[in-house]
């Protein structure tokens, strides 16, 4: 281990590599990269599940799927698209990002951030596993009690959902101190917070919902896998129990998440929107404190998930009058863009093309969450096919474009080369027809009374061609992450010929000040922070771009050392809570033992 | 203790605040809420327990196969006297913390000692307590109360347990004398965690054993 | 502006071209669309839906003038070749606190009339026709316990008269729906929860559980069989004989008059309906446990007594017909699989015969 601060002096310019090195890494970079792989392979999956729960639906009567296929299959997206897709992947842009545009050499704690990322990984493929097993979760993403309990749901599927969230969750609570610390604790000197660019003032306000909601889903999947394994009733109405219970922890938890899913897209959106405006983030101010209203409120409207249940005319009024008012600062978000753009000098690049599909798609999704706002009209879509529209407009349209638009847009700085500008624009039109394609036309067969989660349906209620349509538009869709696929393949031939300057967007932002990609140190020296949008301030003072910024040798730059311990006590983690599932008590303590020997090796080793 | 000395080890941070330090005042901030989500289960289905034993009343349970009248499960001074402990525990770390940081290695150890007997004592209590319950006919899924409180304790206990692995941990560590008063940060950190559980222990306390 | 010309530059455009083509679809509605939200005809439907086409005015005009300036602005501030950088606003607090009010306005707009809307669809008429709904993995029972009816995936109700639905569930959770009628609303099985409506339409109208509820939740349909008054009465009474309300002297009911005589089907039918175990679950007519099952909530099956009289069966899996049953009988984990129809052992095609002739005599 000594030897490692040693190995950066003299090879600078070679980073280490293999297999080893990616397991024991605790670079936020490379973890960031890890991330991204692992979210978009799993995002891949969700997706063909998504194919396939199409393909079954395109016609009525179909057998293409069994029923209890199909409730896996519809189980699966919902869970991996969310904990395994969307989420992970806005975890990278956190990791990569955060470090470089504070003006930090990594993350507050390295070691804690591998440990989240083997976590992660360990759930979403002991997740995925029961697909093996043919027991994969069938009891939707939202596990509704006593739907889940073991009278009626007797096999392991439910099982391979409630521990596999369980370890995913916890993957999520070290990740989110962790970023919250090193935001509030590592900017660079003169940063103050209302300095911060907007992806990162967004990711800070996502930590702290990860930090309030995340507890609360862990009780309710406590309390529901007690019942399963040791037979309380938390959530047996025989026992005296009340499935209500669930439902409530779950949507305090589950209604913060959809701005945890949300937020992070916002703010890589306000970091694309002035760069190809030309033009700094119109009402920054407003920005920040939307998204904080945005979160706060976040928790005082859980129960818009439950107006079916019968709460009573005032417990309605009141939930639907917080969540209308969530419209407020939503719409300060969406207006504030447009000033953003208004009156600048537009560069119509890939990114671009992504951001302002986001908040085209957006709107819809929003205007569409207001008329389900309203309880007596969401006695009428909920759980129909009108309510999927509504989220998949803000979690496809705005989340995964969002995403999409930061892919294009760091992509060089992450790899050092830029991904292909026709390609790019040709994904997006193809994604973003195909996409309204799929999505639009469920607002309809959603009202026409198409109820959700149901693996087929009968000829005659007018559900037939509207279903039809929304299958080719998913086929289009699948095609068009082939071209993103395709588009990462050829500009990766090309990387040599066209590599990638360290500020190919003339960025506003820290991270494009350092080379594509950024040395393991990140900044050899530490920035000063003048000003919102330093890189600007700084080539403005000069007249004109900066030049390209060497590489240095590093020497004298403390870095942390590679670790295993991170990987072994995740592994422990992991055992806990199957043994659970499989193993009793025996397993439990086998974990229990791994668990310890990691955190007390890790304690006890030299952090570097 | 030496600020030049912390400064040497980790650079200065944009508040000023130790970063081991706000991350832990981070996961307490997250743990309130798991602990506040426990203890809104307990009071949901609080009276709503189909049979006994109950905790405050004589009531019908169903023992040695049989319907039949059991006494009131709660042993209200007992724990009284265990809270007490935990609470004391709270004030002993304090001591020590100041001990460590003052480079008295005497005072360090000693209070420290006290704090991890004092631990012991509330997780020997604690597990008495229910052994005794169970064999008054109260198993882990009698009823809604057993289940709520046995969880809802439980998962206190079980940080008190951590708690007092860490702070004997950190025992050992001064005991060897690696605890310097440049690293009494590794005690301050322990002693932070330590009086989040006793504060959850407070309300805990009178939600479970007072309120009828 | 033509087409050509937006399409390039402008993500907004596809948005409003989809719009149009639903706003197509929407006005082609009508018969198409049996189980539509969007053509209500009872009183509570009506509520819900002047509700919501007021929330639709208000989303069109906000979505085409907000994607309208997006377009407008893409187009007119898209960079020329030579552009000086422009000027470097970073903010107007005016234009900030007016589009923070004006949406503020518009949701005014909508809470008002949404408030209203809860308070009205809240109050339980009274002096309204009493049914129990329950729901079961997966079929709908309608009891009437004034009129000692229990029948099952058919909800008969006299035309004009207002409705309430106490509603609970035997098993899991379940949420049932009357899109033209009602609304939904799920059911539990530690409180009851209620819905009302009135119903001026005669004829059958579709509804499906809307509440995820295991394997089968897609075949879990109901209807609401509008009728005359004076039909409705009619259907009561033919419902009422051997009835378990009226048997087990809940309802008291003048049930003399004498079932018809029993012949030759019948005494066959009743005989296999005891020896191969069906009466373990349904109560029947005219058999020695008529009734017996439905005291508890247990996944007992529907109510056979009258279920020639019932258009659709096993949940709305299929139509009524002597083809449809005798299929159901001897396959019925293959026609819906995890159903809780599960036969004992497999039946003889011979007690197929008699059971279907059998169950074809239950008006």
């Amino acid at each position: 281990m000594a030897t490692s601060a040693l190995e950066h002096v003299q090879a600078p310019a070679a980073p280490k590599t293999g297999l080893w090195s990616w397991i024991t890494t605790v670079d936020h970079k490379r973890i960031g990269i890890l991330y991204g792989a692992s979210a978009f392979a799993f995002l891949l999956i969700g997706g063909l599940e998504a194919l396939l729960i199409r393909w079954q639906l395109r016609i009525p009567e179909n057998n293409f799927l069994s029923a209890e296929t199909y409730n896996q299959l519809f189980t699966m997206h919902g869970t991996t698209m969310i904990f395994l897709g969307v989420m992970p992947l806005s975890a990278m842009f956190f990791n990569y990002l955060i470090p470089l545009m504070i003006g930090a050499r990594d993350v507050a704690f390295p070691r804690l951030n591998a440990f989240s990322y083997w976590v992660f990984i360990l759930g979403g493929l002991f997740m995925n596993f029961s697909f093996l097993v043919n027991a994969a979760p069938n009891a939707g993403w939202f596990g509704y009690a006593n739907l889940t309990s073991t009278q009626f749901s007797p096999g392991l599927n439910v099982d391979f959902w409630v521990i596999g969230l369980q370890i995913l969750g916890i993957a999520s609570l070290a990740a989110a101190v962790n970023f919250l610390v090193t935001i509030v604790n590592l900017r660079a000197p003169g940063m103050k917070m209302m300095r911060m660019p907007m992806f990162v003032w967004m990711s800070l306000i996502t930590q702290v919902l990860l930090l309030l909601a995340f507890p609360v889903i862990t009780v309710a999947l406590v309390l529901l896998m007690l019942d399963r394994v040791f037979g309380t009733g938390f959530y047996v109405p025989s026992m005296g129990g009340d499935p209500m219970l669930w439902q409530h922890l779950f949507w305090i938890f589950g209604h913060p998440e959809v701005y945890i899913l949300i937020l992070p897209p916002f703010g890589m959106v306000s970091e694309i929107l002035p760069v190809f405006s030309r033009k700094p983030l119109f009402g920054y101010a407003a920005m920040v404190f939307s998204g904080t209203f945005i979160a706060f409120l976040g928790f005082g409207v859980w129960s818009h998930h439950m107006f079916a249940t019968g709460m009573g005319p005032v417990a309605d009024s009141v939930f639907s009058l917080t969540t209308m008012l969530i419209a407020v600062p939503t719409g300060v978000k969406i207006f504030n863009w447009i000033g953003t753009i208004w009156g600048g000098s537009l560069q119509m690049k890939t990114p671009m093309y992504f951001a302002l599909g986001f908040i085209a798609l957006f709107i819809i999704g929003g205007l569409s969450g207001v008329m389900h706002a309203s309880p007596p009209a969401d006695l009428q879509q909920t759980d129909t096919y009108f309510v999927v529209a509504h989220f998949h407009y803000v979690l496809f349209g705005g989340s995964i474009f969002a995403l999409l638009a930061g892919a294009y847009y760091w992509w060089p700085k992450m790899f050092g080369y830029l991904l292909d500008e026709g390609i790019g624009k040709l994904h997006f039109w193809v994604a973003f027809i195909s996409m309204n394609l799929t999505f639009f036309p469920m607002h309809f067969v959603g009202l026409h009374g198409m109820p959700r989660r149901t693996y087929t349906y009968p000829a005659g209620l007018g559900f037939d061609w509207l279903n039809m349509v929304q299958t080719i538009g998913s086929l289009l869709l699948g095609v068009s992450f082939l071209i993103f696929l395709w588009n990462m393949l050829r500009s990766h031939r090309g990387r040599v010929a066209n590599p990638a300057p360290a500020d190919p967007w003339n960025g506003a932002t820290l991270e494009w000040s350092i080379p594509s990609p950024p040395q393991e140190w990140n900044f050899a020296e530490l920035p000063e922070v003048h000003g919102r949008d330093p890189l600007w301030d700084l080539k403005r003072a000069r007249g004109g771009p900066l030049p390209e910024p060497a590489l240095v040798s590093g020497q004298g730059i403390h870095l942390p050392n590679p670790s295993y311990w991170p990987v072994v006590t995740a592994v422990g983690v992991g055992v806990v809570l199957i043994g659970f599932m499989a193993g009793g008590v025996v397993v439990n303590l086998i974990g229990v033992a791994i668990l310890f020997f990691g955190a007390f090796r890790w304690a006890f080793e030299p952090a570097g | 203790m030496s600020h030049a000395d912390a400064h040497a080890l980790h650079p200065p941070t944009s508040t000023g605040l130790d970063t081991r330090k706000l991350a832990i005042w981070t996961f307490i901030g997250s743990e309130c809420l798991f602990f506040a989500s426990l203890i809104s289960t307990y009071l949901v289905y609080h009276g709503k327990s189909l049979v006994g034993p109950l905790p405050h009343d004589a009531s019908q349970c169903l023992l040695d196969g049989r319907m039949q009248e059991c006494e009131a499960v709660f042993e209200i001074p007992l724990v009284t006297f265990g809270t007490a402990v935990l609470l004391f525990s709270s004030f002993f770390v304090v001591m020590a913390l100041n001990g460590a940081q003052t480079g008295n290695r005497k005072k360090l150890i000693g209070w420290l000692s006290a704090t991890v007997i004092g631990g012991l004592f509330f997780v020997g209590m604690q597990v008495y307590e229910f052994y005794h319950f169970y064999h008054k006919g109260l198993g882990y899924t009698t009823n809604l109360f057993s289940a709520s409180f046995y969880t809802l304790t439980g998962f206190h206990g079980t940080h008190v347990t951590l708690g007092v692995i860490w702070l004997a941990t950190v025992l050992v560590l001064a005991i060897r004398g690696k605890l310097p008063p440049e690293k009494a940060m590794n005690l301050e950190l322990a002693a932070l965690y330590w009086h989040f559980v006793d504060v959850v222990w407070i309300v805990i306390f009178p939600v479970v054993y007072l309120m009828r | 502006m033509s087409l050509r010309k937006v399409l390039p530059g402008s993500p907004g455009t596809m948005a409003r071209l989809l719009l149009l083509v639903g706003v197509v679809a929407l006005s082609g509605c009508g018969g198409d669309y049996p189980q539509s939200t969007l053509t209500p005809l009872g009183d509570f439907a009506k509520l819900v839906d002047d509700l919501f086409s007021g929330t639709v005015r208000w989303a069109v005009l906000v979505f085409v003038l907000v994607e309208g300036a997006l377009i407008y602005a893409i187009l007119k501030f898209r960079a020329r070749p030579g552009d000086a950088e422009p000027q470097q606003t970073h903010g107007n607090a005016l234009v900030e606190v007016v589009w923070t009010i004006i949406p503020a306005v518009i949701l005014a707009f909508i809470a008002v009339p949404t408030v209203r809307t809860i308070f009205q669809t809240a109050e339980v008429p009274e002096d309204a026709l009493e049914i129990e709904v329950i729901g079961h993995q997966w079929w709908w029972e309608f009891r009437y316990p004034s009129e000692g009816v229990v029948t099952a995936t058919e909800m008969h109700v006299p035309a004009g008269q207002k409705v309430v639905l106490k509603m609970r569930t035997a098993d899991v959770l379940h949420s049932f729906w009357v899109p033209q009628f009602a609304a939904k609303r799920d059911v539990f099985q530690n409180k009851y929860t209620t819905m009302w409506f009135t119903a001026d339409t005669i004829g059958r109208f579709p509804g499906q559980c809307a509440e995820f509820c295991g394997i089968q939740h897609a075949r879990m349909h109901s209807w609401v069989v509008v009728q005359p008054p004076e039909e409705f009465a009619a259907w009561v009474t033919a419902q009422q004989v051997g009835s378990p309300l009226v048997n087990r002297g809940v309802v008291a009911v003048d049930t003399t008059q004498a079932p018809a005589v029993p012949d030759s089907v019948v005494i066959r039918g009743e005989a296999a309906f005891v020896a191969t175990g069906c009466i373990s679950c349904h109560a029947m007519v005219g058999t020695p446990l008529a009734g017996q099952l439905f005291e508890g909530n247990t996944n007992a099956g529907p109510n056979l007594s009258h279920v020639a009289s019932r258009r659709h069966l096993a949940g709305g899996l299929f139509e009524n017909t002597e083809a449809n049953l005798r299929r159901w009988l001897r396959d019925p984990q293959g026609l819906k699989p995890g159903s809780n129809m599960r036969l004992p052992r497999p039946l003889t095609d011979d007690e197929i015969d008699v059971l279907v002739a059998y169950l074809q005599t239950r008006q």
